[in-house]
């Protein structure tokens, strides 16, 4: 699977396995820019695209340890302030759902974020610090646009 | 949680593709590998392992929306490899096949329709799919191609029975294609799921033309998640014809459709009786709202068209 390449064989453990079926989208992750469970592909068949994880999101490189002087994005800022994450196993699959979401919804409803949400599960939060840290991940992104683009 | 060895090979051409499907492997099951949605959890369950795995994600040409025009209207011709949300956000789909538009969101989720297709959908054909009952409401034609040749399957027919269809073991579901809506048609799509892009418990697809006047020309309803296979109400699609769509007739056609002509079962999510009672509201519902959005069409098309 995709999920266990990054995991075992790249040392990418950002992304996380949860259901290995499809249901729990902890393993979500931008295949060519739209999110998918990686554990539904393998990685055989995703040669030659461009597959972003969790870790390109805060421009800390993989493996250095210690995290760099980069800051966190809005998104991740956001679910910290707003307490959107308590055990944080469900988080990369929530952060790499929604990045692609905001740049498609830069100003969301309540509505289209619960929908955007119900593709990944969180046991620990109840969703509504969720929702609140989307809806502040929004304005700080329409506030600042040109989020830092690390690569991966 | 893994699956078991298999064979995996990636074709480029459709043609390549079917020789190795004709080719297959003696030894094991030979299994396309579309979007995945539906394969893969098959296959990390173990509950599916095939001993060779034709990925179709390489084929280039079954990727496309098409449409064209002929003597009876327009034709809109998806390839079976088109992704859920490729079709979702096309404006093809949502000027020709609004039906099957309205429908695609509650395909589970986003990321999952960014990764499953359209034909992947129906050649699995769950009956608690949201696509084959949309395509059996859609009179949609199913492209199937072999080494031996090519053929086009009705809706009506390619639909056999649970994860069944009109399918031969060398032959490849490569298209879709759908006669375009009429001006003057309405439709609707509903189901009902406990959350959010769950499977339905019980959903409903509806069309309807009518008259100037207001008589019903043309009628088509169909369910899913209430038999083995997507159902088409043909019954109670007659019950309308001729007539003039009143509440009350909604009604007793919707009644007839959930107690005669669907064959529900009783699973840990719904019973069949709720799954009934659930299948004549959603009845009513999609045929009322049908019949409103065509109504709306035809004061559309009185006001822009010159006489009649």
């Amino acid at each position: 699977m995709l999920s266990d390449f990054l995991r075992h064989e790249l040392g990418l453990t950002g992304t996380h396995v949860g259901c290995e079926h499809g249901v729990c989208g902890a393993c979500t992750l931008l295949l060519d820019g739209d999110a998918v469970r990686s554990c539904l592909l393998f990685a055989v068949q995703c040669s030659g695209c461009d597959v972003r994880t969790v870790e390109s999101l805060a421009g800390q490189r993989a493996g250095e340890g210690a995290a760099t002087e980069d800051p966190l994005h809005p998104l991740q800022e956001a679910f910290r302030e707003e307490h959107a994450l308590q055990c944080g196993f469900c988080t990369p699959g929530f952060l790499m759902s929604l990045v692609p979401f905001l740049e498609r919804h830069p100003d969301p409803s309540d509505e289209e974020i619960r929908e955007a949400l119900s593709g990944n599960l969180c046991r620990c939060t109840g969703y509504q610090n969720l929702v609140a840290a989307v809806r502040s991940a929004a304005r700080r992104l329409r506030a600042e646009p040109g989020e830092p683009d690390a690569a991966s | 949680m893994k699956p078991a060895p298999f064979r995996y090979c990636a074709p480029e051409t459709v043609d390549e593709a079917l020789e190795l499907l004709a080719t297959g492997d003696p030894e094991d099951e030979v299994k396309l590998l579309a979007g995945g949605q539906s394969l893969v959890p098959a296959m990390n369950f173990r509950l599916a392992r095939p001993g060779l795995l034709i990925d179709l994600n390489r084929i280039a040409e079954l990727a496309s929306i098409a449409t064209r025009d002929d003597a009876e209207g327009s034709i809109l011709r998806l390839g079976a490899m088109v992704r859920q949300s490729a079709a979702e956000h096309s404006p093809d789909v949502a000027r020709l096949a609004p039906l099957m538009g309205e429908a695609l969101p509650s395909v589970a989720h986003t990321q999952i329709r960014n990764r499953g297709t359209v034909g992947g959908s129906l050649a699995h054909a769950d009956p608690a799919a949201e696509l084959p009952a949309v395509m059996l409401a859609l009179d949609a034609r199913m492209h199937l191609r072999s080494v031996r040749g090519e053929r086009a399957v009705d809706a009506g027919d390619f639909f056999l029975g649970l994860f069944e269809t009109a399918l031969e073991p060398d032959e490849m579901l490569t298209a879709i294609e759908i006669d375009a809506a009429s001006a003057v048609e309405g439709s609707c799509f509903e189901e009902v799921s406990r959350r959010r892009g769950d499977y339905a418990l019980a959903g409903a697809a509806a069309r309807v033309r009518l008259d100037a006047d207001g008589t019903c020309r043309f009628a088509r309803l169909t369910f899913l998640s209430v038999a083995d296979l997507p159902v088409r109400a043909l019954e109670a699609e007659q019950m309308l014809l001729g007539e003039r769509p009143h509440d009350e007739l909604l009604r007793a056609v919707a009644e007839h459709a959930a107690r005669r002509e669907i064959d529900p079962g009783s699973d840990i999510h719904a019973s069949s009786a709720f799954r009934r009672h659930l299948a004549a509201g959603l009845a009513r519902r999609t045929l009322a709202t049908a019949v409103s959005r065509a109504t709306a069409a035809h004061g559309a098309t009185d006001h822009g068209g010159a006489s009649s």
